[in-house]
């Protein structure tokens, strides 16, 4: 029997290409590995995973990147299909046409049809919803085909799209299959599984949650935007950092890479810093304060027999005697942009002349106190928050130093949110400092929950100053349904003018937002507050 | 001793439910309850429909009866801003606290007594002149500013630490410790330093006055005359006997580290109970806010339970009465 000798393992080529197979991977796996990681920090957390349950800042900031509406509104104001590629009205004035995307999957794989924008617009209209608000006016939504919708409001709204850009679209399989047919209601004992789980379209995937520490989203790669997108992030973390400081210091010391909510007096540090980068952009908020204008006499003031501000003239002294430049110049550090119209520029309806500041004239606002029966000035509570505005404490304090040269001596409380919220929803306050923003881009938004009476026409939610115009009510439900829009924008300046000229509030400034990140981000500011990540590029790329 | 603990049991049952209805009463002044739960821009009928859903348009003690009937079935509630139960919710982030407390107690304590001791045998050693003075510092300065102090030099100038969070983790069973990683030990550091400092100092202090005071009294003179070792001295008789006031504030204290922690927790983001209790309020998130006091409040009456009979064990004086 001849024994073989055992051939050798590897010959020689073959070593050599092995060799070179190994080299190849190595180079590769090294280009591939360079995964991009973001740690982004903001002061609070999203509450809840589920899109529908909160209609806020912080929750839509964070799920915006999971899941995904019809329309977006990105950085400079423009509506950006999404899931919806195209939207008119039909011959029909009231029934708005949307045309779907095709190809688009969620997280689990299942195809996006017309039958997940029926389920999604109906859970946000459910009675447990706090999206509610924005769809009042629709009345019913029909599929046509599986990539078209027809939405029936009840007159014209011509708004529709603009009240759909944080409606997120769920998978309603996903949906029934985990009983989460409808938010969770506020007196549920159970917690429902869209709380802590995610199924949705957007570019980014839930990896881990956990509340008030860490949140971990990573690429979606059948997301159907792949290629459309720069999509430079692989990886998100979101870390919400509660103290001012520690949130500064963490992007300082490198463990963070984006922080979105900066105190303004770091702002300067932060600039100076060079591996790091601050983009700042107006944001769609506006920094007001509201008067008790009603007959009754005040709650919050020395003047006891009757009502002080219920007197246009002293509203006039109040406005004259405020100088909003000054407030920005040593309040603000220059962060703010002085307005007299709570909408900012972008905001249909505003007008340069209605935003116009004059200059302030402390004498001509003593006089007109004077006039008005009050001399020697009186005295006033100004109700301010302490947590939610940009140093909304100092610019109280500032005003009150204002005002007390004109003669009101204002004494300033402030108190949490939470509190003012209180007091504004109850009527409970004289004097108060808040701040409103605009997310349909309409002042009707501005109207309904400011201007017009309180409790009427399901409107006024917000409206402390006891104003109450029943023409003025007419003509702001009319601008609900009003398909003419010549008549529309009479109507809006119309409103306008006379809010000027009764000066039910004093606005002030509108916020400007700031973004610090290091220097190879360049996210640039959403005056909503609300970053998409996946439409920004990196800087050395 | 049978009739002893029944007593003390009531008592403690009766403290719980005065921490509770006064909790209650606070519960109508801090805010509006409805904004964890609407958005800004929620109609007032929906905001009255929620506030009538939770009960809260009842009187404060028809709510409180309902609250006590629920937790009695062990029934703590979902927390409005989280949406989850909140047995849920401050089960998940007691350990980072408990852990945190643990370890800051440990070095006020072990650093405390020994400083004491030191400074107290070695009055005149320019080490325990340096100690007296520091230690000033640590009781004056407030929490908030050491805690960002040391983020400044630790983690910004220096980079050695982190500056925020609790590092990784590992899950054993329903406890999460970071003690089983080098990121989370070293994430411990700063906020322990913050948090024992105040009580490390009280401790120092403390056993030093009470160390003096033993070190002159005349059993320890006999113990001297009779020729005792210096150390037999110190550690057999005098450090023992100041130990009874030592424990007595030492099981306060470290109520209140579990308590208190919370500007520690807020300054270096450690996810524990404090940050909870501090982002709950701001947010009126009521169920938590009761669960968390009723918390505390059971804690600090365990813990004098269980000094009151740490004192058996060191004074044995008491064990006869």
């Amino acid at each position: 029997m001849t024994q073989r000798l055992p051939a050798p393992r590897f010959s020689a080529p073959l070593r050599a290409s092995a060799v070179a197979c190994v080299l190849l991977a190595a180079l590769m796996g090294a280009a591939a590995v360079q995964a991009e990681t973001l740690r982004w920090a903001r002061s609070t957390d999203a509450s809840t995973l589920d899109p529908h349950a909160l209609n806020n800042g912080p929750n839509h900031n964070l799920l915006h990147q999971v899941y995904e509406p019809l329309i977006i509104r990105t950085a400079d104001g423009k509506l950006q299909p999404t899931l919806a590629t195209s939207w008119a009205l039909t011959s029909d004035p009231s029934v708005w046409e949307f045309k779907l995307r095709k190809g688009v999957k969620f997280h689990d794989g299942s195809l996006f049809t017309a039958d997940d924008v029926l389920f999604s617009l109906e859970r946000a209209r459910s009675s447990s919803s706090d999206m509610r608000s924005l769809l009042v006016a629709i009345t019913d939504v029909v599929k046509i085909d599986p990539f078209t919708v027809h939405i029936k409001t009840s007159g014209t709204t011509p708004l529709l799209p603009d009240n759909l850009i944080n409606i997120q679209i769920l998978s309603a399989a996903w949906a029934r299959k985990n009983g989460v047919e409808t938010p969770q209601k506020a007196s549920a004992k159970e917690e429902t599984y869209a709380t802590r789980n995610v199924n949705g379209t957007g570019p980014y995937t839930l990896v881990s949650r956990e509340p008030d520490v860490r949140t971990v989203l990573k690429k979606f790669p059948g997301y159907w935007g792949t290629g459309l997108f720069p999509l430079p992030i692989d990886e998100l973390v979101y870390l919400p950092i509660k103290s001012p400081a520690t949130r500064v210091a963490a992007l300082l010391s490198g463990e963070v890479d984006f922080v979105q909510d900066l105190p303004i007096q770091d702002i300067a540090r932060l600039r100076a810093d060079a591996k790091l980068r601050v983009n700042q952009a107006a944001e769609n908020r506006t920094i007001f304060l509201g008067l008790n204008v009603g007959a009754a006499p005040l709650t919050y003031s020395d003047v006891k027999d009757k009502n002080p501000l219920a007197d246009v003239r002293v509203r006039q002294a109040f406005q004259l005697a405020i100088d909003r430049v000054a407030i920005q110049k040593a309040v603000m550090r220059g962060l703010s942009v002085p307005t007299n119209i709570i909408a900012p520029p972008f905001v249909h309806g505003y007008d340069k002349a209605f935003g116009a500041v004059g200059k302030a004239d402390v004498a001509q606002a003593k006089k007109l106190l004077a006039d008005a029966g009050y001399p020697n000035g009186f005295g006033i509570t100004l109700h301010c928050t302490n947590d939610r505005y940009l140093n909304d404490e100092a610019i109280c304090q500032a005003v009150a130093g204002f005002l007390g040269r004109a003669g009101v001596k204002t004494t300033v409380v402030s108190r949490p949110l939470a509190i003012q919220t209180a007091a504004i929803n109850g009527q409970d306050t004289d004097f108060y400092l808040y701040g409103w923003g605009v997310p349909t881009y309409d002042s009707a938004y501005v109207f309904d929950y400011l201007v017009h009476t309180r409790g009427k026409n399901a409107r006024g939610a917000t409206n402390a100053t006891r104003y109450s115009n029943d023409a003025i009510d007419r003509q702001i439900v009319s601008l609900a349904s009003e398909g003419d829009s010549k008549k529309r924008d009479a109507t809006i300046r119309n409103i306008w003018t006379t809010v000027q000229k009764e000066l039910i509030y004093l606005p002030l400034h509108d916020q400007i937002q700031t973004y610090a990140m290091k220097r190879r981000f360049d996210i640039p500011v959403n005056p909503s507050n609300t970053p998409y990540f996946k439409l920004f590029k990196l800087a050395e790329k | 001793m049978p009739l002893l603990f029944a007593r003390r049991l009531g008592q403690s049952l009766l403290v719980l439910l005065a921490v509770s209805f006064i909790s209650f009463l606070v519960f109508r002044h801090i805010g509006d309850p409805t904004i964890s739960l609407l958005g800004e821009d929620a109609s007032l009928a929906d905001r009255e429909a929620v506030i009538a859903e939770l009960g809260f348009d009842q009187p404060v003690a028809v709510q409180y009866l309902r609250y006590m009937g629920n937790v009695l079935q062990g029934e703590f509630g979902v927390s409005y801003r989280l949406k989850r139960p909140v047995v849920e919710v401050i089960a998940e982030r007691l350990p980072a606290t408990l852990e945190l407390a643990l370890i800051a107690a440990l070095l006020a304590v072990t650093g405390g007594v020994i400083l004491g001791v030191y400074t107290a045998i070695r009055r005149d050693a320019w080490l325990s002149r340096a100690l007296m003075t520091l230690s000033l510092v640590g009781v004056s300065l407030p929490t908030f500013l050491i805690g960002i102090g040391l983020i400044y030099v630790f983690a910004v100038e220096l980079q050695w630490l982190p500056s925020f969070g609790r590092g990784d983790t590992v899950q054993l069973g329903g406890w999460t410790t970071g003690f089983l990683t080098a990121s989370g030990w070293a994430s411990l550091v700063l906020p322990v330093c913050t948090l024992a400092m105040f009580k490390l100092t009280l401790i120092m202090r403390l056993v030093r006055a009470e160390m003096l005071e033993a070190l002159r009294t005349d059993y320890v003179r006999f113990a001297r005359a009779r020729g005792l070792p210096e150390k037999r001295i110190h550690y057999g008789h005098a450090l023992r006997n100041t130990l009874i006031p030592v424990v007595t504030i030492t099981g306060l204290q470290i109520g209140s580290l579990i308590a208190f922690a919370i500007v520690t927790e807020t300054v270096f983001q450690w996810p524990g109970v404090g940050l909870l209790f501090i982002t709950s309020i701001q947010g009126v998130d009521v169920p938590v806010i009761a669960a968390y006091l009723m918390l505390i409040a059971a804690l600090y009456v365990v813990i004098n339970f269980l000094v009151d009979g740490a004192y058996l064990l060191v004074d044995p004086r008491l064990r006869r009465g």
